[in-house]
């Protein structure tokens, strides 16, 4: 069955002249009109990449802005009143956060390496449905020009959406009118479409496209991590597609969902949220989980220790990550048992995360351990993670978050998971397939560099907001009290590591294109079992014409 | 995951046995005792809470009607501290709870694991690295270190989640209620409603950073209209907002509560000692989400009643404390009427 599912496929994704495995079209039509999954990664990646770019210049803008107290840059950068230079404040944090999710982490980690090696790791000559792999990567453009358009048209007391990447009502209804909020809305309806497709071809793909022997508990952790992962957003994304649309009707047609004062609900908008954002954080953290394994065993020559518990964990996290969004919402006032219930299936979900690390720890136990540059991005994941996971933990705590929620302490945690974790992982992806995916040796040197820059620097950024938020700083300001000026001003130091780190990203990028050797077909020797390392580097524009059987 | 359906069972079973002053010690008896020992002194509380100097010119127009002038901030309570930086002290019991689960099991706990597994690592990379150990072995499994790191943690977690829950059920058995304040969110100020002292309003702007500078307030923290609440009364706060979601939170209190249009939500706290404690709005709420602070000014009960009649309110004969404080300092007993209200609880629901 697997098998002439494949085949069929390979037929109809090829070019109509001959099979020559090797044949590429033109440009405009290999790169705008691409069925090929290498390909569509690579634009993925690009596209991240990019993102990234502005997503990071943000935070640099902001965390300038926050190296003293008071305001120093933000009246210039908006060039209007004191209002519109804090409206400006609320637009960063929005497009730094959107960005960051659905235009950084999310296309990087699925639409790059997911389409790149999904098939590859199961022996696919292609995704299941390539025309539709396309299309979810154009909606993401017009939806990025959305984002980036909204800035520049009146989003209430300033230019753009300054709503929070939560875009709670009625802050975003009546609180916002103009364009912007309307604006972004759409950004998010194209990007959450471009998901649900994306994530519809990686389910088809990894249940009917398997080589022949492939079963599903032979498949790499990194394909089960894209399988849950598409799960949670095919399930979580219509969801927040239907709260969208009701904030737009609310916003345009007079309906009242969310405005109390017909009768609608404004919690009701964070429910349906947050429903979609708990399982967005476990989709944006678990294709990392996945990368990292592979890297831990390919760095320690060693297969994967307990395999089946590993994929089960990323399953079970799924699924618990469904049944705990209302701690999100623990001062909305929920009742005590609400809080109570969603305090203790929390922390629930610390036991299979708990059986990832240790995993990880026991595949290194009795390894042979080498600290390439992608080995070090996979172990600075699993104890940044674990900082991140503890915090996690406390703020569990429905007790204990009452004082932390909506602090630093808040921006320290999930920084910890997404900015130490999730970009971590998307590192030490990058740095371990970079060979593979553009046929080029990275400078190690350069790779060594990076990490440790980038390492230290974001522990000089985030660490001390555990402190700020103790203390009650909250999240969202421009300004703050002159007594929180000593943490920020080190956090915001910190940053400057964190670009220099950034220099050597980017300077390793062109090393290994302009001058770098080339890959052999595996570059890492005995610990990369994966099929992907079976190939050439880079792969052939269709691979597997005769399918890999796996035994 | 059996373990902690247990203690579900048995943490709703805790919620419904009646919990009436079970956090507080003697909630209903304490205050009148303090209220007596200050009212037999007026002045002295007013300059313990004030510094000296509270008295003289600096007293800003708007407090003009104020019998008692404002109090002072102190260094290092009630607000930011610029020399450490954890949690600030707490002034409230479930404050005290809160910090002390935090202090004393959180914090232990999520450190000892973060060194676990921070040395589990430095200790493998240095013994398995490739010059060591050039062949790995190849063990893929061992279940009985797979039970065990499942059944560890839950373990852990089983000792976290029984405080949590003392600690969450401590937050939510108020003892009864001896004033009631709502707190209204707006853009960009928070007004107070005082329904039980005969319903007058308060609208609490941020003082710009001059002002501040003159008063000796903290930058961003001061406002023109404090909220003032007796000592050793527990206040329950009815949190709402005119316009968007706001978040109303005081850090040494261990409050916070979302201010949700169409809402009234409902949070408390009790602070027996007399001072001036700041928060500030935590949800965003639009431009100025980070300029509507709050000032919480904590006054003995004679001062109290004293600062009522000064807003044009009355105080009700509901509350023994504050009945109290009236006959012995008899600033304003000629307008009160005691009668004309009923108990501050039932007013709320």
């Amino acid at each position: 069955m697997t098998d002439t599912t494949a085949h069929a496929f390979e037929a109809t994704g090829g070019h109509a002249h001959h099979a020559d495995a090797d044949h590429k079209p033109g440009f405009f039509a290999r790169w705008f009109m691409s069925t090929n999954h290498k390909d569509i990664g690579t634009l993925y990646l690009l596209f991240a990449i990019t993102a990234g770019i502005i997503g990071g210049t943000i935070s640099g803008l902001m965390r300038l802005e926050l190296a003293e107290p008071g305001i120093q840059y933000l009246q210039a950068w908006a060039g209007g009143n004191e209002d519109q230079a804090y409206h400006l404040w609320n637009v960063f944090i929005t497009a730094h956060g959107l960005i960051m999710v659905f235009f950084m982490v999310m296309p990087a980690m699925i639409g790059g390496f997911g389409n790149w090696f999904v098939p590859l790791m199961i022996g696919s000559p292609d995704m299941a449905f390539p025309r539709m792999n396309n299309i979810s990567f154009w909606l993401l453009v017009p939806s990025f020009m959305l984002l980036l358009g909204s800035q520049f048209v009146p989003g209430g007391t300033g230019n753009g959406a300054g709503v929070g990447w939560t875009v709670y009502p009625p802050l975003s209804t009546s609180g916002s009118p103009g364009p912007a909020v309307d604006m972004a809305i759409f950004s998010l309806h194209l990007a959450g479409a471009s998901s649900i497709l994306g994530a519809i071809n990686f389910i088809t793909t990894i249940f009917n496209m398997r080589a022949p022997g492939m079963t599903l508990h032979k498949m790499p952790l990194f394909v089960w991590s894209i399988l849950v992962t598409a799960f949670l957003l095919l399930l979580a994304l219509p969801v927040l597609a239907g709260a969208i649309t009701m904030l737009l009707t609310d916003r345009n047609f007079g309906t009242a969902f969310f405005d109390a004062t017909n009768g609608g609900d404004p919690l009701l908008y964070q429910h349906l949220f947050w429903f979609f954002g708990h399982p967005e954080v476990y989709i944006m953290i678990l294709p990392g989980f996945g990368m990292v394994s592979q890297v831990v065993a390919t760095f320690s020559r060693k297969p994967i220790f307990g395999y089946l518990g590993m994929a089960y964990a990323m399953v079970a996290i799924g699924v618990i990550g469904f049944v705990v969004w209302a701690h999100h919402m623990f001062l909305v006032g929920l009742d005590f048992n609400t809080k109570m219930y969603f305090t203790a299936a929390t922390m629930v979900i610390a036991v299979p995360t708990g059986i990832k690390i240790f995993s990880w720890i026991a595949t290194m136990w009795g390894g042979s351990l080498s600290f390439k540059t992608p080995m070090m991005w996979a172990l600075g994941f699993i104890f940044m993670f674990t900082v991140g996971g503890v915090t996690g933990v406390v703020l569990a705590n429905g007790g204990i978050d009452n004082n932390v929620h909506d602090t630093y302490y808040v921006v320290a945690h999930f920084h910890y998971v997404l900015s130490l974790g999730a970009v971590f992982s998307l590192f030490a992806g990058w740095s371990y397939w970079f060979p593979k995916m553009f046929g080029k040796l990275q400078s190690e040197l350069l790779g060594q560099l990076h990490f440790w820059l980038f390492f230290i620097g974001v522990n000089i950024v985030f660490f001390p907001m555990h402190f700020l938020g103790m203390e009650g700083m909250q999240r969202r300001v421009p300004d703050y009290n002159d007594a929180f000026g000593d943490w920020n001003t080190i956090a915001s130091s910190g940053f400057i590591l964190v670009l220099a780190g950034m220099a050597c990203f980017f300077a390793n990028i062109i090393y290994a294109l302009v001058a770098g050797k080339k890959a052999p077909d595996n570059p890492w020797g005995e610990g990369a079992r994966t099929l992907e390392w079976t190939l050439s580097s880079p792969p052939p524009f269709h691979q597997y014409e005769t399918l890999p059987r796996v035994d | 995951m059996k373990s902690l359906l247990k203690i579900l069972v048995a943490a709703a079973a805790l919620g419904l046995v009646p919990t009436l002053a079970v956090a507080q010690s003697s909630p209903a008896a304490q205050p009148t005792p303090t209220a007596a020992e200050q009212a037999q002194l007026p002045a002295a509380p007013t300059g313990e809470a004030a510094a000296p100097e509270a008295a003289n010119d600096d007293a800003p127009a708007t407090a003009k009607a104020v019998p008692f002038p404002p109090a002072k901030p102190v260094e290092g309570v009630g607000q930011p501290r610029f020399e450490k930086h954890w949690f600030q002290p707490q002034v409230t019991d479930i404050g005290k709870e809160g910090l002390w689960f935090h202090d004393i099991i959180l914090m232990p706990i999520i450190t000892i694991i973060s060194f676990f597994v921070l040395g589990l690592m430095l200790w493998v990379m240095f013994r398995y690295r490739r010059a060591r150990n050039p062949e790995p072995s190849r063990t893929t499994h061992n279940t009985f270190i797979e039970v065990i790191w499942t059944v560890i943690p839950v373990i852990i977690l089983v000792a976290i989640a029984l405080p949590s829950i003392d600690l969450l059920r401590a937050q939510y058995s108020p003892p009864r209620a001896d004033l009631t304040v709502k707190a209204i969110g707006n853009q960009w100020f928070w007004t107070y409603q005082y329904p039980d002292n005969g319903d007058f309003e308060l609208v609490s702007n941020m003082l710009p950073a001059e002002e501040d500078a003159k008063r000796g307030e903290p930058r961003l923290l001061g406002v023109d209209e404090r909220m003032v609440v007796p000592a050793g009364a527990t206040v329950k706060m009815i949190v709402t907002s005119n316009d968007v979601v706001h978040s109303w939170g005081i850090p040494s209190f261990w409050v916070k509560m979302d201010a949700v249009p169409g809402r009234l939500n409902e949070t408390w706290f009790k602070v027996d000692q007399p001072g001036l404690y700041y928060g500030q709005c935590y949800e965003l709420c639009g431009a100025r989400h980070g300029f509507m602070p709050i000032a919480v000014e904590v006054v003995p009960p004679a001062q109290f009643a004293a600062w009522v009649a000064s807003k044009g309110g009355t105080m009700t004969g509901a509350k023994p404390a504050a009945a109290a404080a009236e006959t012995a300092t008899a600033p304003a007993e000629a307008t009160v009427t005691p009668a004309s209200a009923p108990a501050p609880e039932s007013k709320a629901h």
